[in-house]
């Protein structure tokens, strides 16, 4: 396909919507989907058929709308009408309605901070076009970029203007894109591999399994854009295998693409040739960790090595490799399309662009957000997510997951980015954001995360395999009310000796929860040990028991 | 890379074996092939066995202790074959935040199973996963292939308890 065609593909197809009078929207992300939305689907795809309104109304099943508390969410365009908390048994009634009228008893405002505080460009269409057609993503602008890129741009130009836009690293820890691109560019090597992570461990994170459920070519189309850029003519998408919808919809995706003459050889009729396999994850956390990523794609045991040599030099099968997250390749087209500027005025000096976030927990709108870099934690808790739920009082928020912190209510005015949260001992992570109010124990989310980090070190290295083992006993200790002063202190030691001699992230991270719990909720930790008591009531304690017994 | 061995004959007669024959070919029947294959042995047969693994390891010309090595480093595959039905609990930061350690321990105690068991009687295996990716329906799980969001220690029991009498 080559740019004409491409452009009146999506003429096409824009003018087939405008023939219908209503699209009906059906979420089928994760959360939806399991409360049954696809036969929501069917059902008014049946009642439309019932009053022969279905030649004037079409049914669309979409990605992830963000809300997923309020699911299954069901919108009717052109006239933006929003639905929560469908049942099959409203099907009759949304039919009904069609196609100008509404059913006010389901209709959810979006006249609320949750829409209007929100800056899209990763997700801005994720809830609006097909998750099974292509052409619905060339209705939306969609591989644009890609033709651009590949037929006016030399490779050069490309890493420039992703270096212009200033994008960082959307897997948590920042490093800018376009430099990591120059780098893989410039390293001597051939063949050279693109690889895309998509094994988003995190617990309490959804982010990148939304993005590829619901927008599965924007990550095939900033992945090409990627392989023209540096030179590579394969590139791997390694998602976890708990994730069997973002699979199946990706694997949809390269098809379709393929078939279009979007991937494979002599894309658009140039030169530039580029094909994608997906590869599963099978379920280690540590396999995010870009070198155990690259030793599974080989077949191996997911175990990190020490860098340097970094993936750019010497990456997958020992090729220069360019590794980067799905946001961040989701990323890519935008700024191509829309130019660098655009990109480099959302956000703040140091992190531009917007973050997607997965807000959760004790949180009254519980979701995906996409936020401007820079935007405060009370505004994202308090006004995008409404604040806590049964009028409890904010504790605490966690982000970066087990590599990232908990802060505390008052820096809760910190604006979002990379440097700000670093300094509050916390990272920006992968956008996983977990509230927690007055009922959670500092020490037993600090434990939580070192029981996983301790069940996911690979074991390769021994501060990290004994190190977290020994600080989840020190924990267990302090939650059951058997543990000495001597012991914090010795935890407090192990911290410091994990996190500066471990091989990886994993283990250069996993003493974050508890470093940050402890500096912040301190009187916590010594109510446990010295008063035998948890102050939020959650930890049983061992000595009280006893009395009760 | 020497050559790798031609013909291997396949444990059984079982049909599912051409599936994992298909999936080492597409990879060129090399190392690479492993974790995709190992994915199909376990999607085709429920578990790994030491039969699957001799066979895998045989055609793609690897020492057994390797392919041993990634079945079990990754928490995905499993070498047990799992109860007639499976209950999987989430325990991602927002469910357990919202109390899934108390279901997990209500089934542990009605069932009087671990995580990663499955009863004497084969009717149930219970299962803990760090995040289905569906915290909006926080707390959450799994309950034979069916997502179930908002989890209450009453509902999840009272499930496992039908599954426990079924047999």
């Amino acid at each position: 396909m080559n740019n004409e065609e491409l452009l009146l593909a999506a003429e096409q197809e824009r003018e087939a919507r405008a023939e219908r009078e209503a699209r009906v929207l059906v979420c089928q992300g994760t959360a939806c989907h399991s409360a049954h939305s696809e036969q929501i689907a069917e059902a008014i795809a049946a009642e439309l058929k019932k009053r022969g309104l279905e030649k004037r109304c079409s049914v669309v099943g979409v990605g992830c709308r963000g809300l997923c508390a309020a699911g299954p969410m069901v919108s009717v365009e052109p006239s933006h009408t929003l639905y929560h908390k469908v049942t099959v048994e409203d099907a009759p009634a949304i039919a009904e309605s069609l196609p100008n009228g509404r059913v006010e008893s389901l209709q959810l405002s979006t006249n609320t901070p949750f829409f209007t505080r929100q800056t899209k460009i990763v997700l801005e269409n994720a809830g609006e076009i097909s998750i099974e057609r292509i052409e619905d993503y060339y209705a939306h602008n969609g591989y644009q970029a890609l033709l651009r890129a590949i037929t006016e741009m030399t490779p050069a130009e490309v890493i420039d203007e992703i270096t212009k836009s200033g994008l960082r690293g959307r897997g948590g820890a920042g490093y800018p894109t376009g430099l990591k691109w120059g780098t893989v560019a410039k390293a001597v090597g051939s063949p050279k591999y693109v690889i895309c992570n998509g094994d988003e461990g995190d617990p309490g994170a959804f982010m990148d399994r939304s993005v590829m459920e619901a927008d599965p070519h924007r990550v095939l189309e900033g992945m090409a854009i990627a392989a023209y850029a540096v030179g590579a003519s394969q590139g791997y998408l390694y998602v976890r295998a708990e994730y069997p919808l973002a699979v199946k919809r990706l694997n949809t995706a390269i098809r379709q693409a393929q078939k279009a003459g979007l991937l494979g050889e002599n894309i658009a009729g140039t030169s530039f040739s580029f094909n994608v396999s997906v590869r599963l994850g099978a379920g280690a956390f540590v396999c995010g960790e870009e070198t155990a990523l690259i030793a599974s794609i080989e077949g191996k045991r997911g175990t990190p090595r020490p860098r340097p040599p970094y993936p750019a030099q010497s990456g997958l099968w020992g090729r220069p490799t360019l590794i980067n997250n799905v946001e961040t390749y989701a990323n890519v087209a935008p700024i191509i399309q829309r130019g660098s500027a655009w990109f480099a005025s959302i956000g703040t000096a140091k992190s531009k662009g917007t973050k997607v976030f997965a807000l959760a927990g004790k949180v009254n709108n519980i979701g995906l957000i996409e936020v401007p870099m820079g935007i405060t934690l009370r505004e994202i808790i308090f006004e995008i997510g409404g604040g806590i739920p049964n009028g409890r009082l904010f504790k605490a928020v966690q982000t970066g997951g087990p590599s990232g912190g908990c802060i505390p209510a008052e820096y809760l005015d910190t604006p979002v980015d990379f440097e700000s949260l670093a300094t509050l001992g916390s990272i920006m992570g992968s956008g996983g954001m977990i509230v927690m109010d007055d009922t959670s124990c500092m020490v037993d989310v600090a434990r939580y995360f070192m029981e996983f980090c301790k069940h996911e070190s690979c074991g390769k290295c021994v501060p990290c395999r004994v190190g977290t083992a020994q600080m989840y006993d020190l924990l267990t200790r302090i939650s059951t009310g058997t543990a000495e002063l001597e012991d914090l202190a010795l935890l407090e030691e192990l911290c410091d000796t994990v996190k500066y001699t471990s091989l990886c992230g994993l283990g250069q991270s996993a003493p974050n929860p508890v470093i940050s719990t402890l500096r912040y909720f301190r009187d916590e930790y010594m109510a446990h040990i010295v008063e035998k008591r948890c102050p939020a009531g959650v930890c049983a304690m061992e000595s009280t028991l006893e009395v009760n017994a | 890379m020497p050559p790798q061995p031609s013909k291997v004959a396949a444990p059984s007669a079982d049909k599912r074996w051409k599936l994992v024959d298909a999936t080492m070919r597409r990879n060129g029947n090399t190392a690479q092939a492993l974790i995709e294959t190992l994915h199909t042995v376990q999607e085709s047969f429920g578990y790994l066995d030491d039969d699957a693994l001799r066979y895998v390891a045989a055609v793609l010309g690897l020492p057994l202790s390797k392919v041993y090595g990634v079945a079990t480093f990754y928490n995905y595959f499993t070498m047990k074959p799992s109860g007639k039905h499976t209950c999987v609990v989430c325990v991602g930061t927002a469910c357990y935040i919202k109390g899934s350690k108390q279901i997990v321990g209500s089934i542990e105690k009605l069932a009087e199973i671990k995580p990663g068991e499955t009863t004497p009687n084969n009717a149930v295996s219970l299962m803990v996963a760090h995040c289905i990716g569906a915290c909006g329906l926080a707390p959450a799980g799994v309950f034979d292939n069916e997502v179930v969001g908002k989890l209450s220690v009453e509902d999840a029991t009272q499930r496992v308890e039908r599954w426990l009498k079924d047999e």
